[in-house]
């Protein structure tokens, strides 16, 4: 193949190709020329806004640059990749798991399997201190850590036969570090389920339009299950058209539900309501057949997904839209509303997603290895889906900062700082100095048809006020922006209904292989109550979570998307400290910076947050010194703000003792890992020879 | 690449996506390596990997954060 492309390149009587080469050469200066210039412009800009293509122009030549070069030297210098080895879908093709698929069509599958909410609202919350600080990390953190981690587990899977990250773990680190990386994978998922689930609550408190569409999906996707089922077996066009025109059916029905005086009051809840329904719906969707809720409502949101994000980007494009929000604003002090803790580390841990995710190591290792035609691919697929991963990240911010910051501030502010009325809310934004007035937030609330825009933190709602106006740029002017509101409403919950249904399914078995180390019968996946059981634990893990965060007065989202940031980076570092001791038992330690600095730094920033989130002084900060505040005001007989009767007191004591355990256990978890990770990367350095338990060329399994 | 080559191949990625890999590549596949032995229909391959991506511990529709 490569000998093949390489001799179309001379073709007798053609270009030399010393002039093919320079001109290329040129092309990659133009290229680098171009993204300095729009880095400097995004960087230096300051009292004036400026274009938000300025923003798309230097990430997408980074972008091009660090694929073109960086990712281009870990395959050749690093990993030392071997197009002529045969690949997993190669040695064991079955048709089924197991094709050699082609590179283009891979590409889709990752990155649609990557591609979530994470990337949409990290960003958004990172906002409070400005586009630039999250801008620098989202292009920074994606090419240097994000897109590496993912490239290399890819890779480290492909040549294991498509293992697993846990197995990865326990075959290259030992039994012990498996077990522990095994614990860490499920706190992790507990958590993401539960702040996934809190950002649909958010959205959808006292919003009749919204909750109605979002209701409405339910028999929707029955419907489609059916059909996929019984009526047109296996049309996944067809289920999913019929699916697409009933939605946007009750995207328009839904303006008259929430016009409607009768209909409107069945479909206003409050937070808690909204929990616990999410919870029952939780446990339900998860026991049902996989063919009638789960998988067409995938089909659904995984090809609205992939539309929205398109569309996203031509809006952006179109509308060229300016950039209302400063480049840095005061909150990197660490006093923001959004979520507290001073830019270092706390940026870091709230980008998340978009820069680097732990949780791409999961999928890195799950179906793409066992469908990679060549060992070469890898790269195109692992690196570059997730640059496209971290652009998705880029627009999501820039959605964000066409608001005005006034507008920003109001919506993503708990309602424990900014009050619960349009006037106080005005005042206390202004007084940031985010000049807004209460006519403004009115006007902004009835656009996109809801009473309220204030405190709706979580990234949905902002996100989709942004692109609201964005798209109607694009398409119906201001009359249609209530309707692009919603249906951005929409496509987010529909997406984190697929996952939290998914994800309760994927914990439980998790649940059942880790208690099933102790009560064999609890393994027994064909067990009806074994299953029963491991669900009502999965569920009850996040939607404890949850419903602490839909009662908290500080409005949840602050505590719970840093714990959910510190979990995800933190797992991020496992998959990166299992890259480095694969490198070192390949003999290639002198290559290992590559995985080791990026490492180290998610290391230091995630200890850094825990340490702080453990023990930090300011309540606002450390879990102990808010459990501190209120025991005491406690003892005193007295009651402290934000809480408003003893038993908020009671409960911000309870939520503070569980989110340290929880953090702690996040800390003990890497630790951990990091020493099994030293331990067996000194042992490889000790030896003379490679180490690494690939599957050779022979093609056996081990 | 002719357009209709082009379709088939939008229509495999998005039916990849959602874990239905190319069904005529199987039978294929089935031909070839093992032949005479039985072939899952269209419908009952559409059903095997469906339950592979949602029933079992692979996580289908499991979106990273």
């Amino acid at each position: 193949m490569g000998g093949v492309l390489a001799s179309q390149g001379r073709k007798p009587g053609g270009t030399p190709p010393e002039t093919h080469a320079f001109l290329a050469m040129m092309g990659w200066a133009g290229v680098a020329i171009l993204g300095a210039v729009s880095l400097a412009v995004v960087a230096l800009g300051r009292g004036e806004t400026i274009n938000a293509l300025w923003l798309v122009t230097a990430s997408l030549c980074t972008y091009l640059i660090a694929y073109r070069f960086y990712s281009l030297y870990i395959a050749r210098d690093v990993l030392g990749v071997d197009p002529a080895r045969p690949t997993p879908a190669v040695r064991h093709n079955d048709g089924l798991d197991y094709v050699p698929t082609n590179r283009y069509v891979l590409f889709g599958h990752h990155f649609a399997a990557i591609a979530g909410a994470g990337p949409l609202v990290g960003p958004v919350l990172a906002a409070q201190m400005g586009y630039l600080p999250g801008t620098l990390w989202l292009i920074v953190g994606v090419v240097f850590a994000g897109a590496v981690q993912d490239y290399v587990v890819l890779f480290i899977s492909t040549r294991r036969d498509g293992r697993s990250l846990g197995d990865l773990v326990r075959s290259e680190m030992g039994n012990a570090a498996g077990l522990v990386a095994m614990v860490g994978v499920l706190a992790i998922m507990v958590i993401l389920l539960a702040v996934l689930a809190l950002i649909v609550v958010r959205a959808l408190v006292g919003s009749p339009w919204g909750t109605f569409t979002v209701f409405a999906t339910i028999p929707i996707a029955l419907l489609m299950g059916v059909y996929g089922r019984y009526i047109r077996p296996g049309r996944i066009g067809e289920m999913s058209g019929i699916g697409l025109v009933l939605l946007m059916l009750a995207l328009i029905g839904g303006q008259s539900v929430s016009e409607s005086e009768s209909l409107a009051p069945l479909f206003s809840y409050t937070g808690p309501q909204l929990a616990l329904l999410l919870i029952v719906y939780g446990f339900i969707a998860s026991v049902l057949p996989v063919w009638l809720l789960l998988a067409p409502r995938d089909y659904l949101s995984t090809f609205l997904k992939i539309g929205t994000i398109c569309a996203l980007a031509i809006g952006i494009a179109i509308v060229m839209p300016p950039l209302h929000m400063p480049a840095v604003t005061k909150f990197i002090d660490g006093t923001g509303p959004v979520f507290a803790g001073s830019l270092f580390p706390f940026l870091f841990i709230t980008i998340a997603c978009g820069a680097v995710s732990g949780f791409h190591a999961l999928i890195s290792s799950g179906t793409t290895p066992k469908m990679l035609e060549n060992e070469a691919h890898a790269r195109a697929i692992g690196y570059g889906s997730m640059l496209a991963e971290s652009f998705v990240g880029i627009m999501a911010l820039i959605a964000a900062c066409v608001l005005e910051p006034g507008v920003y501030f109001a919506m993503n502010a708990p309602a424990g700082v900014i009050g619960t009325t349009a006037d106080q809310a005005a005042q206390v934004v202004s007084g940031w100095g985010f000049t807004i007035t209460p006519d403004m937030l009115n006007q902004i609330a009835t656009d996109i048809g809801e009473k309220s825009i204030l405190s709706r933190a979580g990234g949905a709602p902002t996100l989709a006020v942004g692109m609201a106006q964005i798209l109607s740029g694009v398409v119906g002017g201001k009359g249609l922006l209530a309707f692009w509101y919603h249906f951005a409403i929409l496509f987010e919950a529909l997406f984190i209904l697929t996952t939290i249904d998914a994800g309760t399914r994927v914990a439980r078995f998790m649940i059942q292989d880790l208690v099933g180390m102790a009560i064999p019968a609890f393994r027994h996946t064909h067990s009806w109550g074994a299953n029963v059981a491991a669900t009502t634990l999965a569920v009850a893990g996040w939607g404890y979570f949850l419903y602490q965060g839909v009662t908290d007065p500080l409005g949840g989202i602050n505590t719970l998307w840093p714990l959910f940031g510190i979990a995800n980076q933190m797992l991020a570092a496992i998959a990166l400290v299992l890259c480095t001791v694969v490198l070192f038992k390949m003999k290639r330690q002198r290559m290992a910076w590559v995985t080791i600095v990026p490492a180290t730094w998610l290391l230091v920033c995630t200890l850094v947050a825990g340490w702080q989130k453990l023990f930090d002084p300011s309540p606002a900060i450390g879990f102990l010194a808010s459990y501190d505040k209120f025991a005491a005001a406690s003892v005193a007989g007295q009651i402290a703000a934000p809480a408003k009767t003893a038993a908020d007191m009671g409960r911000i004591m309870t939520n503070a003792v569980v989110d340290a355990v929880m953090t702690g256990l996040f800390i003990a978890v890497v630790l951990a890992v990091l020493g099994f990770g030293l331990v067996s990367a000194l042992k490889a350095l000790s030896r003379a020879e490679v180490t690494t338990r690939e599957v050779g060329y022979a093609g056996a399994a081990e | 690449m002719t357009a209709h080559a082009f379709w088939r191949r939008v229509c495999e990625t998005l039916r990849l996506m959602v874990g239905q890999p190319d069904y005529d590549r199987y039978v294929a596949h089935r031909l070839e390596h093992h032949p005479g032995e039985t072939v899952m229909s269209r419908v009952e391959f559409f059903r095997d990997r469906q339950d592979r991506r949602y029933a079992t511990r692979s996580g289908g529709g499991l979106r990273c954060c």
